[in-house]
């Protein structure tokens, strides 16, 4: 789960890196109040959990609290990268004599957390490595032994840092290991004219399976951009909405991707990826199903299950639990193969629903389910 | 011969006396797995019933080592808990960890793919569906009736799209298939499996499966490229695959790849590696290389 550039903000203040004065609102007047506050004069920055929030125009400077309203009402409601600005955080400027770049991220070929350190900072660090990548320091951490003020020091003056920033290192580490975070990354992070050094701008990656031991994260931390989503998370289910007709519905991640690209290569668009993971049950199918069912772009509906602890019959008594309720206007197809396959195909045959038809491969099940969007 | 593992393997079970733990362990031992054993410190002495074979419960992986020689464990116990377990595994000294539990803590996968590392225990997983050598033996949850003993190998991150490919060619069989697990930190890898298929005389060909995310399709393919002699057949999945999820600006820095399925069927092709399109055309290509390798061997 990815945090808000506020949120993250919050949780560097929590652990004791220094970060400049701001607070986060989603009213102009309220940002007005915030303004004065802060001595008069504030950045407004867009809170959209993705980058180019500046080059958006999300990011403005405010010269007095007249203006931070102006600007927040601006910048409220603006669409970044399909991502709605809801919320404005409104931060003290700063007087900036000099940018780095400083993260941790997880190494997945190595098993490791990473270092990377950069006194080039503020830009787009990607294209520093790109151009520059003598000055993009990487240094993997040893997981046993964390980062301790040796290695950040070491860390820091390999990336030619200057010594200030090191118990921003150490406590950035602390940031990563005790919020169970996939990634911290602080860009820039500043000296100011009087000496100070402050993380201007900051992002954090949490690990949602870490979710049973980070009590205070609270399911409604996160938000789903779409009611369907929504919808599906409060089942259990995993869900992504698409642009396409063909609603999807299968058993495991790569199953599911792998139906995705099926259907996409006979020539329809997926309308979703719906995974309802190992040994579903009945009832998880027809949740899942029907919502599939309720999405109006949907036009047709692909079920293609291969039970390997998942029982078809499980899957089928499922499907048909979910056209009794739902009463679907919208044609299925549905392949069953694996453990129990037999039962389940009969289950369907007996119930003999006239919008539902089985297929007896992956390939050809995706075939008909494209072809039924424009019949449908 | 197979690898990593082989009906020779004594196979402990962390977790046995839960739920899953007993019902995969049933399914097991069903697929003619040599199970010495259970772990639960609280259950020690005691034993379980399945059906025609008790299989005793010992208070630690160290106490069921010594008492029945076992070598490889399969660990079912809850992710809470599944850093200490994998811990105490390899402290014990065994060969082999297979860690089936879903939702580990990165963190936790870090520290104990590492620990284990050192000590010398292969880990397989976590969030794995473990790894099947037909007719011989079978540590996870991989069904084992859909499929026979032959002479394809396996590797794969994906649970489901591995049955799948094991259903289109269960006429020709595998040597051993498996299931690496699909999170970010994975104790063994793509690289790990074909080092081991290229070293085993019982398999021909090697299937790789792969998917979006990371760059470690990229890297088995370079490994592919200076080390492996044998056919490799390939697929992804994940072209029509909403951005997942972002791993910020950082994230490319690393791996210098995109992660995305083209970027790794490009990097698999431009190897040599035959890449289907579908599940089904991936099987295709299996049979008519291993037709190809026939003709080219009795020629």
């Amino acid at each position: 789960m990815d945090l808000y550039e506020h949120e993250a903000r919050a949780l560097f203040e929590e652990h004791g890196i220094p970060v400049p004065r701001a607070e986060v609102t989603d009213s102009p007047q309220e940002a007005r109040a915030i303004a004065r506050r802060l001595g008069g004069s504030a950045v407004v920055k867009a809170q959209a959990k993705t980058g180019g929030r500046g080059k958006a125009g999300g990011v403005r400077l405010a010269a007095d609290p007249a203006e931070a309203e102006r600007t927040t009402r601006r910048i409220l409601g603006m669409d970044i990268k399909g991502h709605r600005v809801g919320r404005v955080m409104l931060a003290q400027p700063v007087d900036i004599e000099a940018e780095f770049y400083v993260a941790y991220v997880l190494d997945r070929a190595a098993g490791r957390f990473l270092a990377i350190a950069s006194a080039v900072g503020g830009m787009d660090i990607e294209e520093v490595a790109a151009t520059r990548p003598e000055a993009v320091v990487r240094v993997p951490v040893d997981p046993a032994e964390g980062v301790t003020s040796a290695t950040a020091g070491a860390i820091a003056q390999a990336a030619g840092l200057p010594p200030q920033t090191v118990d921003v290192l150490v406590r950035l580490w602390e940031v990563l290991v005790r919020e169970d975070a996939l990634l911290v990354e602080v860009n820039p992070l500043v000296r100011t004219r009087q000496g100070q050094i402050l993380a201007l701008d900051g992002k954090v990656t949490l690990d949602d399976n870490a979710r049973f031991r980070q009590a205070r994260w609270g399911a409604d931390s996160i938000s789903y951009d779409d009611p369907l989503e929504a919808a599906a998370a409060a089942k259990g289910l995993t869900y992504v909405k698409l642009d396409g007709e063909v609603g999807i519905i299968g058993n495991g991640a790569g199953l599911v991707m792998s139906t995705l690209d099926v259907v996409a290569g006979c020539g329809a668009r997926p309308a979703n990826f719906l995974d309802i993971g190992g040994g579903a049950s009945a009832q998880v199918m027809a949740d899942g199903l029907s919502v599939i069912l309720s999405d109006p772009a949907v036009k047709s509906v692909l079920v293609n299950v291969f039970g390997g602890i998942t029982a078809c019959d499980a899957v089928a008594d499922g499907i048909v639990r979910a056209l009794d309720e739902v009463r679907p206007t919208k044609p299925l197809v549905v392949r069953l193969d694996g453990n129990n396959a037999a039962c389940g195909r009969t289950v369907l045959d007996e119930h003999a629903h006239p919008l539902v038809e089985q297929a007896t491969t992956m390939d050809g099940a995706a075939r008909r389910a494209a072809a039924l969007v424009n019949t449908g | 011969m197979a690898i990593f593992l082989t009906k020779e393997s004594r196979v402990l079970v962390q977790g046995m006396t839960g739920g899953e733990g007993m019902k995969h362990t049933r399914r097991m031992l069903a697929a003619g797995t040599n199970v010495v054993g259970g772990v639960n410190p609280r259950k020690a002495g005691q034993a379980v019933d399945f059906d025609d074979r008790v299989v005793p419960v010992f208070g630690s992986v160290a106490d069921g080592m010594r008492a029945t020689g076992a070598d490889v464990t399969v660990v079912f116990v809850p992710p809470a808990f599944t850093r200490a377990a994998v811990v105490e595994a390899a402290d014990a000294g065994i060969g082999l960890a297979v860690v089936i539990t879903e939702g580990v803590p990165v963190h936790d996968s870090v520290a104990f793919t590492s620990y284990a590392k050192k000590k010398g225990t292969r880990i397989i997983g976590p969030n794995c569906p473990g790894l099947i050598t037909p007719g011989q033996s079978n540590a996870g949850i991989i069904p084992a009736d859909i499929t026979r003993s032959g002479r394809v190998g396996l590797v794969s991150k994906s649970g489901t799209l591995t049955y799948q490919l094991m259903y289109e060619l269960r006429d020709i069989g595998f040597s051993t298939c498996v299931g690496i697990g699909g999170d970010p930190v994975v104790g063994t890898s793509h690289i790990d499996c074909l080092a081991a298929f290229q070293d085993d005389p019982d398999t021909e060909l090697v299937v790789l499966i792969g998917e979006i995310g990371g760059d470690a399709e990229e890297r088995a393919a370079a490994y592919i490229r200076d080390h492996v002699t044998k056919p490799v057949v390939g697929y992804i999945a994940g072209f029509t695959a909403p951005e997942g999820r972002t791993m910020g600006h950082a994230g490319a820095i690393v791996s210098g790849s995109a992660g995305t399925a083209r970027a790794k069927k490009e990097a698999l092709e431009a190897v040599g590696v035959r890449v289907g399109d579908t599940p089904t055309e991936t099987a295709r290509l299996v049979l008519s290389l291993l037709d190809t390798v026939h003709e080219a061997s009795e020629a």
